[in-house]
């Protein structure tokens, strides 16, 4: 069937809510307004005000009521608007998500998912538009996934809901309308495993969430003049599937990483280190980085497009890597 | 239990963490126990008066200043000190030390160390009750520095809102580590700002276990009927510093030495006219579970360092190496 992005994400929460009665979304406007990107449009009228609760603006308490009610036995769903308001609530992924299993011997498991958009392109400017999910992916005790195809957006959701411990989901908001076929059969997926998007021999680009259109389109370029391009979608950035990046980059002798975070301390960084210290005699040249510029996302669209990884910045980074640049 | 029977226990319980606690600090002294160490004494009355009006099924989120409480919860002297000597056997298997007390079976969730970051997850404990229609309270413990966080009144509204069954206790003990309390607020009436959030809210002699144990009697019973959360502020005092490092510049001795007239055991005692004999015989029961909490701690299990990364993730998740 043709769906949506935004329809595959609601009709994966619609699964949840009917499946397991523990299940329940909250945040701010996911009810009446029917959530600030329609994602939770409709969900009000069937599952009622007690199981798709609107919050006030206090991003730091109902996250932390969703980490309680994990606590108390639920499943909560907590969805925050954007990646740059989940700052208000940092204190709570941080300090007791990511951190209450550990802190209490093992006792206090935290069942929650947290859902919210990240990532530019729609000229939001500064303060909606940054790529953090680099940053949360250094927390041990959480766990990160980016749905950036509608299998996923349909399926990891359920998965996440049963994974024993907190998930943080990142939805790129340039997705949301993505249109595309979806078996109507599709469900849950998994949520450990790297997933080639498109088989190469030639160079591996790794990425993930929002760019994966990025480095595909990339790829065909590239294939035009005769460089094969693999495409990993990293779908889970921690843990990070270290063996499917380095199978590829094995195989491939080269690398491009294309992230839409900040190059400077970043995912990319992480995973560069890991193929230097694990696939180093492997390469046959120098690990390229495709990364969001490093300035607060400006408003004016052809500052944006400048800041944010394009076709022609992952095709030009690849042919640096095979010495066609 | 009769009025006086109730006393002798709230006077056993607050004699218990006193002694624990002098315990404690001098087993800090001998470097047995490590890290920061937050001691309750003077603070006795809240504890056990609170409690007094919780049972089993009831939720309790305490602070890192929480050996009373977890004492007075019935976690064991053993393994709240257990813990604390950093042991498998510590109520969180040495993970969390003094400030991280935990006890799931009790419904003891922490020992949290972040001022104002207990009070979100009260809600949503409270939320999980309320969904799943049981009957319980979730017990907040935090102090009054906490009043100047975002989450306090975040989650007090949020609560007030939902009208969800929490009982915020704030327990007012005049200092946010060293900074007094008209130093912080510009409103020092904490129970004005808590009855702003249309909620019951009213101030209680913390240094008075039997004023303690009635309104949180009254408080719990007004939230089991349905009438939303209730706020008291616990009027109280610290007899010692604020952690074992601190050199106490900011506040009088003759201040300290005023307060310590309101010593809350003294005060049941004298009110209550419990006898030598009574006395003696709750010392040396306290003495003797102090001394087997100390053995029990001695004789504890170092973890295995090759433990370390267990926990980070349920030993369930399929997350391997991070």
């Amino acid at each position: 069937m043709k769906t949506t992005y935004r329809e595959a994400i609601r009709a994966a929460m619609r699964e949840a809510l009917e499946r397991d009665e523990r299940v329940f979304l909250m945040g701010e406007d996911v009810g009446r307004y029917g959530g600030c990107f329609a994602v939770s449009k409709g969900l009000l009228d069937e599952f009622g005000p007690d199981r798709i609760r609107d919050t006030p603006l206090s991003e730091s308490a109902f996250v932390g009521a969703g980490i309680g009610a994990s606590l108390g036995g639920m499943r909560p769903i907590v969805e925050i608007m954007t990646v740059n308001f989940s700052l208000l609530a940092l204190d709570q992924i941080m300090n007791n998500a990511a951190t209450l299993l550990h802190m209490s011997g093992g006792q206090c498991s935290v069942p929650l998912v947290i859902r919210m958009t990240t990532g530019g392109g729609r000229q939001l400017a500064a303060q909606h538009s940054h790529s953090l999910e680099g940053w949360y992916a250094h927390i041990p005790g959480i766990r990160i996934i980016t749905p950036a195809t509608l299998d996923d957006a349909r399926g990891m959701l359920w998965t996440a809901l049963e994974d024993p411990d907190p998930v943080l989901m990142f939805e790129h908001g340039g997705l949301y309308n993505a249109e595309g076929e979806l078996a109507d059969d599709a469900g849950p997926v998994d949520i450990d495993r790297a997933a080639i998007r498109r088989a190469g021999a030639d160079v591996s680009i790794v990425t993930y969430g929002g760019t994966l259109r990025t480095c595909l389109a990339a790829a065909e370029v590239l294939a035009a003049d005769g460089v094969d391009a693999e495409v990993i979608d990293l779908r889970t950035l921690r843990p990070l599937d270290s063996t499917a990046i380095l199978d590829s980059v094995v195989r491939t002798h080269r690398a491009v990483i294309v992230d839409e975070g900040w190059r400077s301390g970043s995912l990319s960084a992480e995973i560069s280190a890991r193929i230097m210290e694990e696939a180093f005699y492997d390469l046959d040249a120098p690990v390229q980085r495709v990364c969001s510029a490093e300035v607060p996302m400006p408003y004016a669209k052809q500052l944006e497009e400048a800041a944010l990884p394009q076709v022609a910045d992952v095709v030009a980074a690849v042919r640096a890597t095979t010495g066609g640049g | 239990m009769n009025e006086r029977a109730r006393d002798l226990q709230l006077l056993h319980d607050m004699v218990l963490i006193r002694r624990f606690e002098e315990k404690c600090a001098e087993l800090y002294s001998a470097t047995k126990i490590r890290g920061f160490l937050h001691l309750y004494i003077g603070e006795e009355a809240v504890a056990v008066g609170v409690m007094s009006a919780l049972g089993p099924d009831d939720n309790v989120v305490a602070t890192y200043r929480e050996h009373g409480h977890a004492l007075a919860r019935g976690l064991s002297p053993g393994s709240v000190m257990a813990e604390m000597y950093g042991m498998v056997e510590g109520c969180s298997r040495g993970r969390g030390g003094s400030m991280h007390l935990f006890d799931k079976a009790a419904r003891f969730y922490g020992g949290n160390a972040i001022v104002g970051g207990g009070l979100p997850l009260a809600v949503g404990l409270a939320l999980a009750d309320d969904l799943r229609g049981r009957q319980a309270v979730t017990c907040c413990f935090f102090g009054e520095g906490a009043v100047a966080e975002g989450e306090f009144h975040e989650s007090m509204n949020l609560a007030a809102l939902w009208r969800l069954p929490v009982l915020f206790c704030c327990e007012n003990n005049l200092y946010a580590m060293g900074t007094a309390l008209d130093r912080s607020e510009s409103e020092t009436d904490l129970t004005l700002k808590a009855a702003s959030y249309e909620m019951a809210a009213w101030p209680v002699d913390g240094m008075d276990a039997e004023a303690v144990a009635g309104a949180a009697q009254r408080a719990t019973e007004s939230i089991r009927g349905g009438g939303g959360p209730v706020f008291l502020e616990l009027r109280t005092y610290r007899f010692r510093a604020h952690s074992m490092y601190d050199p106490e510049l900011y506040r009088d001795k003759a201040e300290v030495e005023q307060w310590k007239r309101h010593d809350p055991i003294a005060t049941l005692v004298e009110r209550r006219s419990v006898t030598d004999d009574e006395l003696r015989s709750i010392e040396e029961d306290v003495a003797a579970a102090v001394d087997a909490a100390v053995a029990f701690a001695e004789a504890g299990t170092p973890e295995p360092v090759e433990e370390l990364t267990r926990f980070v993730y349920s030993d369930s998740s399929t997350v391997g190496r991070p």
